[in-house]
């Protein structure tokens, strides 16, 4: 559900509302940009028909951890058409006991690294990646490092054969 | 085998030649080029599969340069953070401390109270920082394709820019010297000569690259029709800046989404449409012109005034100020230890940078610190369509391809 407001000043919006009204579950209107709760399990269908109908192309894939919130992680799909020189925001809340979310990679390749990377720092798992392995950590790695829980410094890692000796 | 050959005893029998039956004669090899390869600029491992000469798949490998950046991030006051975005692409490093003033100063509300000349001042010097990139980006790119001479005459060129910068934040390469709220420090005395004497040579040193390449056969051969690639693939794989107007599309968020007065210089977006690594290498010259365009028009009509906003509960006082006045004490005080509080929110700031879109999602929670920093790097989107763009080329072109791409590891990753 959407505001009258927003509807009139983001055109797109609106669109995805008219498409399909159980699409957006919340938005917020921060600095002049906007930012469109969407439930996880439609976050496909959302972003093939944002690319078809209004050319939008990935910019980025991120994550933001809200612990001790529940449900814990936000999944940020930063969104750019050049047609339409317009940008918008997708997030998808995603639980602490069960992180996972569909990717992206039917709709942009694009999306390969950046979900690679949201898991590897978040441990939010993309179900059907086509290769959802670590990309900045060493494979051996335990936890992950952009989690709120995770230390900044202190973690300990043993970079010997032997693995990851804690 | 090994222990074999170290008893005295031991004959070297020469090898059979292994019979390869038909289906093994074109038998894949997987070459590993890097993580330590000149031509990777960085700590870059790529997988290739090679069928003879030609590339048939190849599989980038990164993660060796992380440093945990953005977690870093999330530990320092919204002030401290500044030195670490310079850290992200050590060749536009002012262009990141500019994305992320931009970034802070939106979720602050200050971005109207940023005083014309600190801005003109900041769209100066990153088109200086994009000058100094695109030198150090063609000068490597033609050493590995074999023209070493450009390499030193574009480094001639990045070294006068360093100076400015030496000139004006003390440092060479980590400026830091764009701030929340303005500039680090008031612009050093002769400033102006300095970038006058530069800009008014440049474009004479560009005719000099342009005089060395354009017409080289050598480089034309090694470059024309290499490492082209869909255009409607390049999108979907992420890929910004020069190498999509290389590919006709004419899009750069310094006029599409104008930040910085951006909007006030008069300056061209060069496009080709050949889509391969000469037109990008075209577009970067071009490109060097145009900043150079926008650096003389920032001299004539630099605002006077102040460099950084009147804003005492972000931007830290003067020194004398501070040494004088019981409020600006106050104040600097509190900066320093207690830090800015930046409202709750978030934001999503991006710009041009040397290499494409550069964008920093930052989420505050209302504290001192950052909540989450985001770097959106344009080296990572475009490195990562180094795959689809090389299989089928061959092992010589890899080369080519990689260079075209400019990327920095320490911005991929970061």
């Amino acid at each position: 559900m959407i505001s009258e407001q927003v509807r009139q000043d983001f055109a797109t919006a609106a669109a995805i509302e008219d498409r399909n009204s159980s699409w957006i579950t919340g938005g917020t209107v921060h600095a002049g940009q906007l930012a469109l709760y969407v439930d996880r399990v439609s976050i496909v269908e959302v972003c093939r028909f944002l690319k078809d109908q209004f050319q939008y192309r990935l910019s980025g894939i991120t994550g933001v951890d809200w612990y001790p919130l529940e449900p814990r992680f936000e999944v940020v799909y930063l969104l750019h058409s050049i047609e339409r020189n317009e940008r918008l925001r997708l997030k998808c809340k995603v639980a602490g006991d069960d992180p996972y979310i569909e990717s992206l990679c039917s709709v942009w390749e694009g999306a390969n690294w950046y979900e690679r990377e949201t898991f590897d720092l978040f441990g939010v798992q993309f179900r059907n990646h086509p290769n959802l392995t670590r990309i900045m950590m060493p494979e051996g790695w335990e936890g992950h490092p952009l989690r709120k829980d995770f230390p900044v410094h202190g973690h300990r890692y043993s970079y010997s054969d032997e693995g990851n000796v804690l | 085998m090994s222990d074999d050959l170290l008893s005295p005893t031991a004959t070297l029998e020469p090898e059979q030649p292994e019979v390869l039956g038909e289906e093994n004669t074109r038998r894949r090899m997987t070459l590993n080029m890097g993580p330590q390869h000149p031509s990777t600029h960085g700590v870059l491992r790529v997988v290739l599969e090679l069928d003879g000469e030609t590339v048939m798949k190849a599989t980038p490998d990164i993660g060796f340069l992380h440093t945990g950046i953005e977690k870093q991030c999330e530990a320092e006051k919204w002030h401290q953070v500044v030195p670490l975005t310079d850290r992200v692409d050590y060749l536009a490093n002012l262009n990141n401390n500019l994305t992320y003033a931009l970034a802070v100063e939106k979720l602050l509300g200050m971005t109207d109270a940023i005083p014309p000349m600190a801005q003109w001042m900041r769209v100066m010097l990153c088109e200086l920082q994009r000058i100094n990139s695109h030198c150090v980006w063609l000068g490597t790119h033609a050493l590995d394709i074999g023209a070493m001479t450009v390499f030193f005459y574009c480094f001639r060129e990045r070294e006068d820019i360093l100076r400015i910068f030496e000139m004006f934040s003390g440092q060479r390469l980590m400026t830091s010297y764009i701030r929340i709220g303005g500039l680090a420090l008031e612009p050093p005395r002769g400033w102006d000569t300095a970038v006058r004497k530069f800009i008014d040579a440049f474009s004479e040193k560009v005719d000099q690259y342009e005089e060395l390449l354009d017409q080289n056969p050598i480089w034309k051969r090694r470059t024309q029709g290499v490492g082209g690639m869909p255009i409607q693939q390049m999108i979907d794989w992420g890929i910004t800046g020069p190498m999509l107007r290389g590919a006709g599309i004419k899009w750069d968020i310094r006029k599409s989404e104008p930040y910085s007065s951006y909007d006030k210089f008069d300056f061209e977006v060069p496009t080709h449409t050949e889509n391969d690594v000469y037109s990008r290498y075209r577009i970067r010259l071009e490109e060097m012109r145009q900043s150079a365009r926008i650096v003389k028009q920032a001299l004539e009509g630099m605002p006077s005034g102040a460099w950084s906003a009147e804003a005492p509960k972000v931007v830290l006082p003067e020194r004398e100020r501070m040494k004088t006045q019981m409020e600006a004490l106050i104040y600097h005080f509190k900066i320093v230890t207690e830090g800015v509080r930046v409202p709750a929110g978030e934001v999503y700031q991006c710009t041009e940078s040397p290499r494409g879109e550069i964008g920093y999602y930052i989420v505050s929670d209302g504290s001192t610190r950052p909540h989450r920093v985001f770097m959106r790097t344009p080296s990572f989107g475009n490195l990562q369509a180094l795959g689809p763009m090389i299989e089928g080329c061959l092992i010589a072109d890899t080369i080519a391809a990689m260079g075209s791409m400019d990327f920095v590891l320490g911005d991929v990753d970061r």
